[in-house]
């Protein structure tokens, strides 16, 4: 289907397979962990520093719900603000569209490079693979992103799309592999990240000074002015948007704001709600063209590939307010123990668990929305608010019916839940079923604790005991003792 | 104040003691506690696991048998939670106008314990006392959901001879999530790890938490490796007196 | 069908909820006041410190003392190159061992490249973040230059120094190509772990000129 090109990844089992071959990496477990909790922390303190952080969380979801409600006339907006800037504006209804528009721009120039910011929405359409099939070469600039695609790995975090890997692991994949695209690695490269970040600023500084063409994302941009915004902090982003001749910026259509103005409130909550800082090192702003400064020939790529699917779903659409932040990743306790591979998908994490779904079809991912406990840290951490628990039971119930509707057969798990359903439903039938079940307790419970269970509960009993039953439910309790032999109410009975 | 008990369907069957705890604690505050017989369950496994339709009845019921009191209270953050936040929307995407009236009739008189006690009841202090050392787990449903903030921690504190130490990363999951444990056995087991490390860290007697699944899924580990640490339940130690200790 | 036509008719599909006579300003209104100042009454005691927080160099001097402070912050690094934009207020310029390069005519890439120092001016600052704005105004120049050399000096006006961000934002030409630089080059992407220093400026100078 058209969309799902790099949304999922295609070879990867279901989410729970996946997260146990990741749960039983003990490398990458402490990387997760040490990197997960750094910057945990650093969010809080800076969070707090704002007294009107969840005003700034209400303000900014009201704006993207209402940019969502309209967003036809404001991509209109948008449109004729760059082109009467000086920039082009292309549309793209799905990743062939998109990744056909720039590799004819590339070659438009005659080039056969370019430099890339790190941008999500190309890592989601496969740019590189379909620029390398053209015979153009993509080098990725961001360091993270350069560790994966020295490494060739995939991203396993929207922010830090490297942070499966520990600094030792970095520093081999730098000696091995840089020289093999360009400037080799330092002799004697120690893993200290201050010298690794060095032996990344030597080896792209040569492409840097050379590129003709580069290719960015966008963090969002504003239709009344036609100013498109790159967040940053080490310089790569600067180093493209400002050196290249031509530059292509493909942008997920939901990332448009109505004004320059609303800008105001989405730097403040961006950098605290990423990596935790009050402002990231560099944030630039460009509108279309400026003579003497910077490329000369703009071109913006607006992406569909699946967001209209979402925007059709009033309960789901507000997962497009994503901002890409990360911040719901490193709170999530999933995310924290299985890193972003398990998930399968360019969007891993809560945030991804609710897109990726939508994006490419619940029937392609259908295991992501029951990777969650539904513990709520995303929600209260997601500077926009989306509700993402909400989403990811709204998607449940769509996974459950596409199942329904697919299948001539019941799954064994909807027999459990309609018979479970029947039961609960009636207090009849539960008070038979709570006098079978003290009755079957005390066959196999041994000192009131059950060890091995049957079925799909052998996970549960693998390694956790259960406490039996009790012989009498509260019901039957009640009835005994408070509505037929009150005179035998006891002070206590456990 | 005329009280109505709304067990839970998981309490009923395994923990009993929790529902007679919550009576004497309300009967001794001098409430009347009334249990309707007609009650099964919140219908929220079925909610979560995405099976909306079967939910419907369990929504229907709940609103039949809890109409008309003072108030609903129930030993769960999580089933108050489902209640609270879900019921409406069960019943106004499957649901009648007459069922939408009913819930939201029946939503505002609902409340988890701790809210109950503080908020309606306007106590911290229940008399209660319990010479042991105790951690307390906030449950995600609870904390993030509901909201109940430090309530519990206000009435644990008042009690007499208890020697509360807190939680590390208290506000971690324990990686119970209903079917998840089930579903997502390995992760739910990793998170479960931690959140016992945690317990043990804190030398606790007693795990404390107001919602019994959470206290199956993270006792159960921690009955497995025979690591001596009990659980029970906010309403068992807030039942405890000097001559009843539980 | 192009491209365009079958994302817009995609996206009024979609939204087939919303009701027609609805317009962009309608729906829920923004509850937030953006003119809110984040920070206390001294905007420039502030910036000074959250500049230095984020490892930038920063000095507050009086108006006499602020260009033989520029030259300290050159001297300190050793810079034997430095490039002075067009509209650079001559009085800040320093006397010293370097070699001056103007932007007339442009400057290439290799020549910025192989330069140690760039001085410029600000658009504007921001107190809470710590942040110099340049808009490639007079004394700022073309954008590459603030980014190639491996130092940059900015001088800050006291007046130039708003509260926060949306203070800040207001004041801006969104016409104009603008970088919002918040400490030297910087990144996390190793353990999530904050380590300056980058491909842009390694080292940040910010003379900062208030009275007493």
């Amino acid at each position: 289907m058209s969309g799902a090109d790099n949304v999922v990844w295609l070879g990867t089992p279901p989410f729970p397979e996946a997260a146990r071959t990741a749960l039983a990496d003990t490398r990458l477990r402490a990387n997760l962990r040490r990197a997960t909790g750094t910057i945990r922390d650093r969010r809080l303190a800076v969070t707090a520093e704002l007294d009107d952080w969840e005003e700034l969380r209400e303000k900014a979801a009201a704006l993207k719900r209402r940019t969502l409600r309209h967003l036809d006339q404001h991509l209109l907006q948008l449109e004729e603000s760059v082109t009467a800037a000086g920039g082009t504006v292309h549309w793209a209804a799905d990743a062939a569209e998109a990744n056909a528009v720039v590799t004819r721009l590339v070659r438009a120039t005659g080039e056969s490079e370019v430099v890339k910011v790190k941008s999500m929405a190309t890592q989601e359409i496969g740019l590189n693979e379909a620029l390398a099939e053209a015979g153009i070469r993509a080098y990725e600039t961001d360091l993270a992103e350069l560790i994966v695609q020295l490494g060739g790995d995939r991203p396993s975090h929207i922010l830090v799309p490297a942070i499966h890997r520990g600094r030792s692991e970095i520093r081999e994949i730098f000696r091995r592999e840089m020289g093999k695209w360009g400037r080799p690695a330092p002799e004697g490269l120690s893993d200290d990240p201050r010298d690794l970040a060095e032996a990344a600023r030597l080896h792209l500084r040569e492409k840097f000074l050379r590129a003709k063409v580069a290719v960015s994302g966008a963090n969002f941009a504003a239709a009344d002015t036609g100013t498109v915004v790159v967040v940053e902090s080490e310089g790569n982003g600067r180093m493209c948007l400002t050196l290249p001749q031509t530059l292509i910026t493909v942008m997920g259509i939901e990332k448009v704001l109505p004004s320059f103005a609303d800008l105001d409130v989405f730097l403040q909550l961006l950098p605290r709600s990423s990596t935790g800082e009050r402002m990231n090192p560099y944030t630039s702003l460009w509108t279309g063209v400026t003579e003497g400064d910077g490329p000369q020939d703009f071109h913006l790529v607006l992406l569909d590939n699946g967001r209209t699917a979402t925007l059709a779903d009033e309960v789901g659409r507000q997962a497009l307010a994503c901002i890409r932040c990360s911040a719901c990743l490193n709170v999530c306790p999933v995310y924290e123990r299985t890193g972003g591979h398990a998930y399968g998908s360019v969007y891993p994490g809560p945030i991804g668990a609710v897109l990726t779904p939508q994006l490419v079809g619940i029937e392609n991912a259908a295991s992501l929305p029951f990777a969650s406990t539904l513990c709520g840290a995303c929600y209260d951490a997601c500077p926009v608010k989306i509700d993402i628990p909400e989403v990811l039971v709204h998607l449940r119930a769509k996974a459950v019916e596409a199942k329904r509707r697919d299948r001539l057969l019941p799954t064994p798990e909807a027999l459990v839940m309609k018979a479970a359903g029947a039961v609960l439903s009636s207090p009849r039938r539960l008070a038979a079923l709570q006098r079978l079940a003290a009755l079957g307790a005390r066959l196999v419970a041994r000192d009131g604790r059950i060890g091995v269970l049957p079925g799909p509960f052998a996970r549960w009993s693998g390694t956790r005991d259960t406490p039996a039953p009790a012989r009498e439910s509260l019901r039957a309790w009640w009835r005994r003792t408070r509505e037929e032999g009150r005179t035998t109410r006891k002070g206590k009975g456990r | 104040m005329r009280i109505a008990l709304f067990i839970t369907c998981f309490n009923d069957m395994m923990f009993p003691s929790t529902g007679r705890a919550v009576t004497e604690l309300l009967e001794r505050l001098g409430h009347t506690v009334e249990f309707p017989q007609g009650q099964t369950c919140c219908g929220q496994m079925h909610f979560n696991t995405g099976y909306r339709p079967e939910t419907l009845p369990m929504v229907r019921r709940f609103a039949e048998v809890f109409a008309g009191y003072d108030a609903v209270v129930t030993p769960s953050g999580s089933c108050a939670g489902m209640v609270r936040d879900q019921h409406r929307v069960v019943a106004a995407q499957l649901g009648d106008a007459a069922l939408v009236e009913a819930v939201e009739r029946v939503v505002p008189t609902v409340y988890e314990l701790s809210e109950l006690l503080v908020d309606v009841l306007g106590v911290t202090d229940v008399g209660a006392h319990f010479p042991h050392r105790v951690t307390y787990h906030p449950t995600c449903h609870s904390l993030r959901m509901l909201r109940v903030g430090d309530r519990p921690l206000r009435l644990l504190r008042a009690v007499k001879g208890i020697d509360l130490v807190e939680l590390p990363a208290a506000e971690s999951c324990c990686g119970f999530g209903g079917t998840f444990a089930l579903k997502n056995a390995d992760v739910s087991n990793a998170m479960l790890a931690d959140k016992m490390r945690h317990v043990l860290d804190t030398g606790a007697e007693f795990l404390c938490a107001g919602d019994n699944s959470c206290l199956t899924h993270i006792g159960g580990g921690l009955s497995r490796l025979r690591t001596g640490v009990g659980t029970m339940h906010l309403a068992e130690i807030l039942a405890s007196t000097e001559g009843n200790v539980r | 069908m192009s491209g365009r036509d079958t994302v817009l008719g995609a996206i009024r599909s979609a939204l087939a909820d919303v009701p027609d006579a609805e317009t962009p300003d309608d729906h829920s209104p923004v509850p937030y006041d953006p003119r809110s100042p984040h920070s206390g009454p001294d905007v420039v005691e502030l910036f000074v410190e959250r500049a230095a927080d984020y490892r930038a160099t920063v000095v507050r001097v009086p108006p006499s003392e602020a260009v033989a402070a520029v030259g300290r912050a050159l001297a300190r690094t050793g810079a034997k190159s430095l490039v002075v934009p067009p509209g650079f207020p001559e009085d800040l310029v320093p006397e010293g061992p370097w070699s001056r390069l103007a932007d007339t005519p442009p400057l290439t890439v290799r020549q910025l490249d192989a330069a140690d120092a760039v001085l410029t001016t600000v658009a504007a600052a921001i107190a809470l973040t710590g942040t110099v704005v340049l808009d490639s105004g007079p004394g700022q120049g073309r954008r590459v230059l603030t980014l190639l050399p491996d130092q940059h000096v900015c001088v800050v006006r006291a007046d130039q120094i708003t509260a926060d961000v949306p203070e800040a934002l207001s004041l801006l030409h969104p016409r104009r190509p603008l970088t919002l630089v918040s400490g030297p080059s910087a990144t996390s992407d190793i353990e999530l772990d904050r380590v300056e220093g980058v491909h842009g400026p390694r080292t940040l100078d910010i003379v900062v000129i208030a009275h007493e």
